[in-house]
């Protein structure tokens, strides 16, 4: 029988999806196309926000939409109405967006003709935090109604995000939870990140939101 | 809950390194996973038994090492190893920092060594 070898591999086993995330990065770049990837469970209110969002910024930005949900064209057509570009990527059940899916979508845009571009990312808090979509920034949206204690039980996802939006703040009288807990939980897991109180519903709290990515664009470009 | 496309990739990296060295076989698969993914072990071995199949793969025995949570206070530089639970709720056992903490491991997502004949 032949001698067992030990073979030493030595590589990342997602060195591949981080790869094509870095050249998607670069290629973002040099586009001048700030590319945010929005995070959340389902029904945490990100088409609401995103509606808000271009609501508001839409006349000082060239914006497009990549939709990942899981093959509903609801959403695609909802951003649609607004006047700006969407696409829909066809998941078909997958849990998480990867960059060679969100590579399709920007070449479906034309990534060089957008100031900025929404990725929404499947509605779920573990896989996509593995997953780097090679966008500029990740954005998570937590909502009231799912409690101050998921930083506890999607510590990963918190790590992975560059901003918090905590969605539905006018439902807060209704419910226990504690933004000064979910604050310091935040903390310990994500040092200083910026994290804005948001009704996408209303409108409450939008200002702050709006201004950071102007601020990122201005510092992008 | 990905753990498909994660093992897709496991073995299309397994293959190449087993073409390079020219081994028939793959025996065993030593994994390092960071206790902050949610991979099961379990399904991850389920879905290899089912990719590998027909390759020279087949049949090998995922061994998963998780490697711990260790974080790093970011005010005296002490080390500590944690539970995925105790994430966020941490304060420095030395100096009484209160979570201001950067991640030193936890997320890896590598192959270690194979064993191959």
């Amino acid at each position: 029988m032949d001698e067992i070898k030990l073979i030493e591999v030595k590589e990342d086993i997602l060195s591949d999806n981080d790869e094509a995330a870095r050249k998607l990065r670069d290629k973002l770049r040099r586009d001048r196309c700030f590319a945010i990837n929005l995070m959340s469970s389902p029904g945490a209110g990100k088409t609401s926000l995103l509606l808000q969002t271009i609501a508001a910024l839409k006349d000082e930005f060239k914006i497009g939409v990549i939709e990942a949900d899981i093959d509903s064209m609801v959403d695609a057509e909802k951003i649609r109405e607004t006047g700006v570009t969407a696409v829909q990527l066809r998941t078909g059940g997958f849990c998480h967006l990867d960059a060679a899916m969100v590579k399709t979508g920007l070449e479906g845009l034309g990534s060089e003709s957008f100031d900025l571009v929404f990725i929404e990312n499947v509605g779920n808090l573990v896989c996509p935090a593995e997953f780097d979509t090679g966008a500029i920034k990740n954005a998570m949206i937590l909502s009231v109604p799912e409690g101050d204690d998921k930083p506890l039980k999607y510590p990963l996802m918190f790590t992975r995000a560059d901003v918090l939006l905590v969605n539905k703040i006018d439902m807060m009288e209704l419910s226990d939870f504690d933004p000064a807990a979910l604050k310091q939980r935040v903390e310990n897991l994500n040092p200083g990140m910026p994290t804005f109180e948001i009704s996408a519903k209303t409108g409450r709290g939008m200002a702050p939101w709006t201004d950071w990515i102007r601020r990122e664009i201005k510092d992008f470009a | 809950m990905h753990e498909l496309p994660v093992t897709e990739s496991i073995l299309n990296i397994i293959l190449k390194h087993a073409e390079k060295n020219q081994v028939s076989r793959v025996v065993s698969v030593t994994l390092h996973i960071g206790e902050l993914s949610d991979l099961e072990n379990q399904w991850v071995q389920h879905y290899f038994d089912y990719l590998s199949k027909d390759t020279p793969a087949a049949g090998a025995v995922l061994k998963i090492e998780r490697i711990p949570i260790t974080l790093k206070c970011r005010n005296c530089q002490h080390t500590i190893k944690i539970r995925k639970e105790e994430m966020g709720t941490l304060s420095c056992p030395e100096c009484g920092t209160e979570g201001d903490f950067s991640l030193v491991s936890g997320r890896e997502y590598y192959i270690k060594e194979m064993e191959a004949m």
